[in-house]
C-alpha cells in the first residue's frame, strides 16, 4: 500500500463529504428554506412597496444569507466528531490544514452554493433590478465562501460544547461583519446603478485571506478540541 | 536568567511576588489618574472649536488606546501559552479579558457621549466605531468561549486560538481613519503635529495611569487565577494559613 | 473659573460628567471585582483543602 498524495486525499475527502451531505438531504435544504422564509418576512413586516423594498434589499439578502450559512456551519464537523471520523482525520498523517481546507470547501459546496443559486430568486422578490442580479450572486458567492472558511475556525473551537450553536454564532458573527459590510455595499451600489467592483474586490481579498489562513487556525482549533 | 524566569512562573513564587508588586502599580496609578484628571479638567486650555466639551478626550482616548493595548497583551499571552504551553501565560490572557472588555465599553460609551454634542448623533456606523464595537464582541466571545468549555486546559487553548484569530481587527481599528472617509477624526495621539503638547499632556498622563492601573488589576486577577488552577496543596495550605 | 462654571463646563456638562463618571465607576468596579475574585478563589481553595483533609 502506498500513502495517498495530497491531491488524492483531498479529492477523496471532498467527494465523501459531498456525497454524505446529499444523503442527509435536509441538511442541504434546510438553510435554503430558511433563507427563503427569512427574506419573505421583510416584505410582510415592512411594506410590499417596491421602492421601499429596493432600499433595504441589499441588507436583507445579505443578513438572511449570513444567518442561513451560520445555521449550516455547526454541521461541518459535528457528525465526524460524533462517530470518530474526525479523530481518524487528525491522526491519518495528512497535513491537517489541508484536510480542514478541503472540508471547508466541501461545506461551501453543499451549504453556500445552494444559497448562491437561490439568491437571484430571493433578490427578485425584493424588487432588485435585473442589472444588479449578477452583483448579488457574485457578492454572495464570495461572502458565503468567506463564512465557510472563517466559520470553520469557530466550528472547530466549539466542538462538543454545550449550546455550541449559539456560541458558534457569537464567535463567528463579529468576524463576518466586515464581509457583510462590503457585500451589502456592493449590492446596494449595483441597485443604484453604480458598479459594485470596489467592494467586490475587497471581498475577494477577504476570501483569499480566509482560504489561506483559515485552515491553519481551524487545524489548531481541531487539535485543541480533540485533545 | 532562565532560572529566574522559571522561578517566577512557579505558582507559589508568582503569587507572593505579585502580592508585593501590586501596590507599586496601584498607588502610582491612582496618583497619575488623579493628576491627569486635574490636568484635563482644569489646567488644559479649552478647544477652539469644541470648547469645554473637548475634555471628554481625556477619558475617551486613553480608554480606546487601552482597549487595543489590552487585547494585544491578551493575544500575545495566548500565543505564548499555546506555543510554549505556559499556564501562567494562559492565566494572563484570561485575567486580561474582563478588564479589556470593560475598557472597550468605556471607549464606546465616552465616544458616544462625545459624539452627541459634536456630531449630533449618539452613534454612526463608520469604520472606526464599527471595528471598536467588533472588538467588544471579540472580548465577549472570548469570555463566552472560556466559560463554556469545562476542561480548563482545553478552555485555555481554544480561547487562545480565538484570541489570535481576532488580532486582525486591531490594525483595522487603528488604520480605519486613514483608509476610509471616516466620521471619526484622524489620529491625534500618534500624529506629532496634530495637537499641542499643552492639550496633549493630560491624556498621556491618564494613559500612563491607565496602564499602571491595568497592571495592578491584572496582577490581582492573576493571583486569583493561580490559586484557582493550583492543585498542589502544600504551598496553598501554607499561604491560606491552614 | 468659578466652581459653578467648572460644573457647567460651557454647556457640555450633561455629556462630560456622565462620561467621566462612567469611566471612574468602571475603574472602581474593576478593582472591586478583581479583589472579590481573589477572595473567592482563596475561600474556595481553603474549603476544598479542608474537604480533602477530612476525607483522607
Amino acid at each position: 500500500m502506498r500513502a495517498a498524495g495530497l491531491m488524492e486525499a483531498g479529492a477523496l475527502l471532498y467527494a465523501r463529504d459531498v456525497k454524505l451531505a446529499f444523503r442527509r438531504w435536509e441538511q442541504v435544504t434546510q438553510p435554503v428554506v430558511f433563507f427563503l422564509m427569512v427574506t419573505t418576512l421583510f416584505p410582510l413586516a415592512l411594506s410590499p412597496d417596491t421602492a421601499q423594498l429596493r432600499q433595504v434589499a441589499a441588507g436583507v439578502v445579505w443578513v438572511a444569507a449570513l444567518l442561513s450559512a451560520l445555521l449550516a456551519l455547526e454541521f461541518m464537523f459535528r457528525s465526524d466528531y460524533e462517530d470518530g471520523t474526525l479523530e481518524q482525520l487528525v491522526l491519518c498523517g495528512q497535513p491537517l490544514w489541508w484536510l480542514a481546507l478541503v472540508k471547508a470547501a466541501a461545506h461551501w459546496t453543499v451549504s453556500g452554493l445552494p444559497l448562491v443559486v437561490t439568491s437571484p430568486l430571493v433578490a427578485a422578490s425584493l424588487a432588485v433590478p435585473g442589472e444588479a442580479q449578477w452583483t448579488v450572486v457574485a457578492s454572495l458567492a464570495l461572502g458565503t465562501g468567506i463564512l465557510s472558511f472563517l466559520g470553520s475556525v469557530g466550528a472547530g473551537l466549539t466542538l462538543g460544547v454545550r449550546r455550541g450553536s449559539v456560541l458558534l454564532s457569537l464567535l463567528v458573527l463579529p468576524l463576518a461583519m466586515p464581509a457583510l459590510i462590503f457585500g451589502a455595499r456592493a449590492v446596494d451600489m449595483a441597485i443604484m446603478g453604480d458598479s459594485g467592483r470596489g467592494p467586490l474586490m475587497l471581498l475577494s481579498a477577504m476570501l483569499i485571506l480566509s482560504v489561506t489562513l483559515g485552515p491553519f487556525a481551524t487545524s489548531a482549533a481541531l487539535k485543541v478540541s480533540m485533545e | 536568567m532562565w532560572i529566574w524566569f522559571h522561578k517566577l512562573a512557579s505558582p507559589p513564587h508568582f503569587y507572593r511576588i505579585a502580592g508585593r508588586v501590586i501596590p507599586w502599580f496601584g498607588w502610582p496609578a491612582l496618583l497619575l489618574i488623579l493628576f491627569g484628571l486635574y490636568g484635563g479638567l482644569v489646567l488644559a486650555p479649552m478647544d477652539y472649536q469644541q470648547g469645554e466639551g473637548f475634555r471628554i478626550f481625556y477619558v475617551h482616548v486613553p480608554s480606546a488606546i487601552m482597549s487595543m493595548f489590552i487585547y494585544s497583551i491578551m493575544a500575545v499571552a495566548a500565543g505564548i501559552g499555546l506555543i510554549w504551553r505556559m499556564k501562567l501565560a494562559h492565566a494572563v490572557a484570561a485575567a486580561s479579558a474582563p478588564i479589556g472588555a470593560w475598557i472597550t465599553f468605556c471607549a464606546l460609551a465616552t465616544g458616544s457621549l462625545w459624539g452627541k454634542p459634536m456630531w449630533g448623533t449618539w452613534w454612526a456606523w463608520d469604520a472606526r466605531l464599527t471595528s471598536e464595537l467588533i472588538l467588544l464582541f471579540l472580548y465577549l466571545g472570548y469570555i463566552a468561549l472560556r466559560s463554556s468549555i469545562e476542561d480548563p486546559q482545553r478552555a485555555d487553548r481554544a480561547s487562545a486560538v480565538l484570541a489570535l484569530v481576532g488580532v486582525i481587527n486591531l490594525p483595522i481599528i487603528h488604520y480605519s481613519v486613514v483608509w476610509w472617509n471616516s466620521l471619526h477624526q484622524g489620529s491625534t495621539m500618534f500624529n506629532p503635529g496634530a495637537m499641542s503638547i499643552q492639550m496633549k499632556w493630560p491624556a498621556l498622563v491618564m494613559l500612563l495611569g491607565f496602564m499602571l492601573y491595568y497592571g495592578a488589576v491584572l496582577f490581582v486577577r492573576l493571583r486569583a487565577e493561580v490559586i484557582r488552577r493550583e492543585r498542589n496543596a502544600a504551598w496553598l495550605r501554607e499561604e491560606l494559613g491552614q | 473659573m468659578s466652581l459653578s462654571e467648572f460644573f457647567y463646563m460651557g454647556g457640555y456638562a450633561e455629556y462630560l460628567w456622565p462620561a467621566y463618571g462612567l469611566v471612574l465607576a468602571v475603574l472602581v468596579y474593576n478593582v472591586w471585582s478583581a479583589r472579590h475574585a481573589l477572595k473567592e478563589a482563596r475561600r474556595n481553595a481553603a474549603r476544598r483543602l479542608q474537604m480533602e483533609e477530612t476525607r483522607s
